[in-house]
């Protein structure tokens, strides 16, 4: 397993980590069943031309190095962006920055863009406000994905309990 | 181990001198090897590791005795162990995977109630690789013994470490590196009357269980590695059951933290621990920073995402299961290296834990 520098880097001095008191809105995605989870908060606030903007961001991640490293830096890239420009980030522009994630870890960066895609869903919708199509789309194969876990979660618990049963 | 590299490069199959030489280092490497478990040296067959030693106690057992089609192992082997027995129940074997306890160790009347008119084999590891666990072989292999089933047990952490009760085993798998010696030899111990069909075939070496030319340099070394730790064993053993009762002790006043393995009947060098709301990989990248190497049977250091089959057969909740840690001390840690990381991995633990939406205690 080979981490770059720049995933290294983050996952030793991880940046906007931890709860913001005052968010807008939170994301949360993973399951324990992968060992991943990341609740990302943003904060948004309208900018001098009106814009929504998210004006701060902070996450809180159970994972491995690069579930670490993607929550620092999709913090990084979604900061100060306007809602339009943040809903454009991708798990590639996520894995890009660091300078690649091994193969395994992959999942890692789409976790990363799947928590600010939820954030910014759950503070539109909390809103009142019309969700972009694009969003909308994420949102559901973010949800078919969660519901795809809590099946596997099911089946593996069952799994073990079956492995216990004697032989 | 050096000279045979190069100054003493003879194949020990020839017969001029510097073959003559390599054969004799490869006998007398036997006779040392047979001597630390008080077996004969025709017993000891050189393999390129314990992998390659379980397979060939296994697959070679199964190809020498065709009706016997049922073989007993635990959940918890390695999966040099466990795969080859996958790949029997592939050929139509059937396969009993016994439970262990939440310490990890099988109990020994469910091997006796296992066993079958069939049963070809059973097969117990002596100390778990991962919890540390030692499992009553003693017991197994004697009941394996009073119903005439040959016995195997994968020795490769407890060789060298711990007593074996080598009156009731009749096939026995080690690897050299886990003794501090070279990678990639290692040996199966075969009792007299055992009957084996080779994996390999080619020029008959090893008995014509195992042709191609013999490793050399790596068998001499092994060899040379064993002396060591049999020489030490005690004095190390001792010193090492210190540092794992020091560990235990400290590692276990962090909250949320849970001891994996049994607290005593444990290989002295291995401690296994889970902490709460934290996950092993990235404990361990930490403990790696500060010069303190560690492993974890946690997901996501798996190809498969999936905690550890160790973990999950003594049943460490799932969420305890991704954070877990594996200590391994050895013949040259020191009661300093001790000391580090107990002064390093509180700090370590409450770090990621910060990190981390699971908060311990809430």
């Amino acid at each position: 397993m080979m981490y770059t520098e720049k995933v290294i880097e983050h996952f030793r001095h991880p940046h906007n980590q931890g709860k913001l008191p005052d968010y807008s809105a939170v994301g949360k995605v993973g399951n324990i069943v992968c060992g991943d989870v990341m609740w990302l908060y943003i904060k948004v606030d309208v900018d001098e031309q009106g814009r929504e903007v998210i004006s701060d961001i902070s996450w809180e991640t159970f994972g491995c190095t690069a579930a670490i490293a993607t929550s620092s830096m999709v913090s990084d890239l979604a900061k100060g962006k306007t809602i339009e420009e943040a809903i454009a980030i991708t798990n590639k522009d996520v894995a890009d920055e660091l300078g690649g994630l091994p193969p395994v870890k992959l999942h890692c960066s789409a976790l990363a863009a799947d928590a600010l895609n939820e954030a910014i869903y759950n503070y539109l919708t909390a809103a009142g406000r019309e969700i972009p199509a694009a969003l909308e789309r994420r949102h559901a194969h973010i949800a078919d994905e969660m519901e795809r876990l809590e099946r596997r979660y099911a089946a593996f618990l069952e799994s073990q309990e079956e492995a216990h049963k004697g032989g | 181990m050096e000279p045979y590299f190069a100054a003493t490069y003879g194949n020990a199959s020839s017969l001029h001198a510097f073959g003559r030489a390599a054969r004799k280092a490869i006998e007398e490497a036997r006779a040392q090897i047979g001597a630390t478990l008080g077996v004969p040296p025709e017993g000891i067959v050189f393999t390129s590791g314990a992998t390659e030693a379980n397979n060939l106690a296994i697959k070679g057992l199964a190809l020498a005795n065709p009706d016997r089609r049922h073989v007993i192992t635990s959940q918890i082997e390695h999966h040099a162990v466990l795969h080859p027995c996958a790949w029997l129940e592939e050929q139509g074997y059937e396969v009993t995977y016994l439970e262990v306890d939440r310490f990890g160790r099988v109990d020994p009347a469910a091997v006796r109630a296992a066993i079958r008119d069939d049963t070809l084999l059973v097969s117990v590891m002596a100390g778990n690789n991962e919890i540390g666990t030692i499992e009553p072989i003693e017991e197994i292999g004697g009941i394996c013994r009073e119903r005439g089933v040959p016995f195997h047990t994968d020795a490769v952490q407890a060789y060298g470490k711990i007593e074996l009760p080598l009156e009731v085993i009749d096939l026995l798998s080690v690897s050299a590196h886990k003794l501090n010696g070279p990678k990639g030899v290692g040996f199966l111990y075969v009792r007299k009357g055992i009957k084996l069909a080779p994996l390999l075939h080619g020029g008959g070496h090893e008995r014509g269980l195992r042709s191609g030319t013999e490793n050399t340099p790596g068998i001499v070394g092994l060899a040379a590695a064993a002396r060591l730790a049999f020489a030490e064993m005690d004095e190390t053993a001792a010193r090492l059951r210190g540092y794992r009762v020091r560990l235990i002790e400290e590692i276990t006043k962090i909250p949320g933290t849970r001891l994996n393995g049994h607290p005593t009947d444990s290989l002295p060098h291995i401690t296994n621990f889970s902490f709460a709301g934290i996950e092993g990989e990235s404990l361990v990248m930490r403990l790696d920073e500060h010069g303190i190497a560690a492993s974890t049977g946690s997901a996501c250091s798996s190809p498969n995402l999936e905690p550890s089959h160790v973990l999950r057969a003594i049943k460490v909740p799932l969420a305890m299961a991704h954070g877990s840690l594996r200590i391994s001390t050895g013949r040259d840690t020191k009661p300093e290296d001790i000391e580090t990381l107990l002064s390093v991995l509180p700090k370590v633990v409450e770090d990621l834990r910060k990190i981390s939406p699971f908060k311990v205690g809430e």
